[in-house]
């Protein structure tokens, strides 16, 4: 008799597990729960490269607010904890199964998750991206934070605001992926920018959206470039890796870092100085807005060729062709960055 | 094993208790859960694991075991991804895949059975060798769109089943005749109850481990071209952590891993277990750290419930 009661205990306790949800359903409803009263809510999915990195919760604060604001939006957001694209990818397809109206997808890897994409859209899912673009038949739309110009642009301009503009030396990148499409757009246009300057452009690194890795990667362009006089650091792993790099090798106001991360991860060193100029555009805010666009084209609200859109307490925003554009690029100094909190 | 009982199922049947408990449970929490359509669509999450798993089976009834898989994949990934690149034809591509693979797994052979070293050791080493080749040759870079008719073998159907998991259910019952009905099935077995009796008694012990390992590299192979196919990508990093997935499907299936225990069947179930419960975690939670969580504890449980039931545990 024993041996029954241990099975039943072992299968009750299967069948369970489901129903007591491991306290997760607190502030991220999950598909079990659509049939509240009222009107069917439009369940969008918002899915990041990284979960649990500060950049993307931010995004995901901003992204909770707007569905909170507009009422009628059931909100997921999940993504790979290691940021596998290949996972990116599965996850997109699971939703695609279950019936999710939007999908925002943030490709760490375009290629990797396209056929996932274009999968859900045949299917008659919207998917649109944020963050980061992909191939413009993968996609309707694509949120994106800023022009690669000014995003690019403004790093250089801020470093030699920060370095003074007749120093001359070397600097290097620390970027993401060498696939990373942002990256490398943004990098695009700060070659031709760092031309006109009298600074040197040495190497480019790629550790990936690894800290570990971003912080060996900085570690040795200091002991390879004797006059490397500034870092940048263009990913938000990588930013606070190099500014960790020369905050350990004693090397604070030697070599300056900038680069785009978010306040809250560079205030530490943007006190002491190893930092001087943080740029980066107000992530909360652009998880706000690609839920708006989300709901928005769900409701057929936004329509192919629109040029304007109206999101929330951002009042009027922008399209370039199918791209809705969020905006100026924040810088953060000592001055301002207590003013931000994400 | 149970020698003492004539029911030598055992372990399988409560691997089913559990699969029809866990799917039970999901269809009452999401109805869609169970449907057929959304279970053939995100079979493709499970192939590659399930492919491996028929290698690593036998592997470990012997009392070895391969870690390179994972690895073999990076490899065989970046060996599809240049020779796509210089040739610009698939079909040479998969076949420089399907040699590199099986080259990896002829070198662990070499080692193991005429080297002697232990498998462990052996694959641990080239679980490092064969990334770092991968990594070092490709240099990061990652190679790209293939065509539309190359992604059919992994996202493609006939007759509403995927084409790779014909390939797999074609394998499995290859290897299960394989293991379960023939003479070498039997050698198999005995090399993993005691390799010097097996030895002894006339087993050509080094030829069937040699020829075991090398086809674990060949499968490598296969579950890249069905891996590449699915994400339109090859690149160093192709598998990684997979030798863990497959190792645990083995063992949750009720593989022995001292050896001379254990079969195919017991291994479809462990991989039919893995998967639901991913997919359970993803689609009914979407809380992915919550992943690896429940799959440990799928394997506890699996364990704990055959200990439980097991009549060898009667006192």
């Amino acid at each position: 008799m024993r041996k029954k009661t241990n099975v039943s205990w072992l299968v009750a306790s299967l069948l369970l597990l489901p129903l007591s949800g491991c306290g997760s359903t607190t502030d991220s409803p999950s598909s079990g729960a659509t049939h509240t009263a009222g009107k069917p809510k439009i369940k969008v999915c918002l899915l990041p490269k990284i979960k649990g990195i500060s950049y993307f919760s931010s995004c995901a604060d901003g992204a909770k607010e707007a569905a909170l604001e507009l009422g009628n939006i059931e909100l997921i957001y999940d993504g790979p904890t290691d940021g596998d694209p290949r996972k990116q990818a599965e996850m997109i397809e699971n939703w695609t199964v279950d019936g999710f109206d939007v999908i925002c997808v943030a490709p760490n890897a375009p290629d990797v998750v396209a056929s996932a994409m274009r999968d859900a859209r045949a299917a008659g899912v919207k998917v649109i991206t944020w963050d980061a673009d992909s191939a413009s038949d993968t996609r309707s739309f694509f949120v994106n934070q800023a022009t690669a110009t000014a995003i690019g642009e403004g790093m250089v301009s801020a470093m030699l605001d920060d370095l003074g503009s007749d120093v001359t030396g070397d600097v290097v990148i620390i970027s993401s992926d060498a696939t990373s499409d942002n990256q490398n757009t943004w990098i695009a246009t700060m070659k031709p920018a760092l031309e006109k300057t009298k600074l040197n452009l040495a190497t480019i690194k790629y550790p990936g959206e690894n800290a570990a890795n971003a912080l060996a990667d900085s570690q040795d362009v200091i002991k390879k470039y004797p006059n490397l006089k500034g870092i940048f650091g263009i990913s938000s792993v990588s930013f606070p890796g190099a500014a960790e790099a020369v905050e350990q090798a004693g090397k604070s106001g030697e070599i300056l870092v900038t680069g785009l991360a978010t306040p809250n991860d560079m205030k530490s060193f943007v006190k002491n100085g190893t930092v001087k100029t943080v740029v980066l555009w107000n992530t909360v805010d652009l998880g706000y807005l690609t839920i708006y666009v989300a709901e928005a084209l769900a409701t057929g609200k936004l329509q192919n060729g629109a040029t304007t859109f109206r999101a929330g307490r951002l009042g009027e925003k922008k399209l370039e062709g199918d791209n809705v554009i969020l905006g100026d690029i924040l810088r953060f100094t000592k001055t301002n960055i207590d003013n931000y909190e994400f | 094993m149970n020698s003492n009982s004539r029911f030598r199922w055992w372990h399988e049947t409560v691997l089913v208790i559990l699969l029809v408990g866990l799917l039970l449970a999901a269809a009452q929490a999401m109805p869609n859960f169970v449907s057929s359509r959304s279970q053939l669509v995100l079979s493709k999450h499970i192939w590659e694991t399930a492919l491996l798993a028929l290698g690593m089976t036998l592997i470990v009834i012997t009392g070895g075991i391969d870690l390179s898989i994972g690895s073999a994949m990076g490899m065989c990934a970046v060996a599809f991804g240049i020779s796509y690149e210089f040739t610009g034809s698939v079909s040479v591509s998969c076949l420089v895949c399907l040699l590199t693979g099986a080259f990896g797994g002829a070198l662990n052979g070499y080692f193991i059975a005429k080297l002697r070293v232990h498998p462990l050791i052996v694959t641990l080493a080239t679980y490092a060798a064969f990334r770092g080749i991968a990594e070092g040759v490709s240099q990061g870079h990652s190679y790209s769109r293939f065509g539309e008719s190359f992604g059919a073998l992994a996202r493609g159907t006939w007759w509403a089943f995927p084409l790779a998991g014909y390939i797999f259910v074609g394998l499995a019952i290859g290897y299960w005749i394989l293991l379960a009905k023939t003479p070498t099935g039997r050698h198999i077995y005995a090399i993993g109850h005691s390799e010097q009796a097996a030895l002894f008694s006339g087993v050509r012990v080094d030829r069937i481990k040699f020829l075991l390992y090398t086809s674990s590299g060949l499968l490598a192979g296969l579950s890249t071209l069905i891996y590449v196919s699915r994400f339109d990508t090859a690149k160093a990093d192709a598998g990684t952590g997979l030798e863990l997935d497959v190792i645990t499907a083995v063992v949750i299936g009720g593989t022995s891993i001292f050896g001379g225990r254990g079969n195919i069947v017991g291994t479809v179930l462990g991989l039919a277990l893995i998967h639901e419960t991913k997919l359970l975690v993803g689609r009914y939670w979407q809380i992915d750290e919550l992943k690896s969580v429940l799959v440990g504890v799928t394997l506890i449980v699996s364990v704990l419930a055959y200990q439980a039931l097991s009549p060898k545990n009667r006192k």
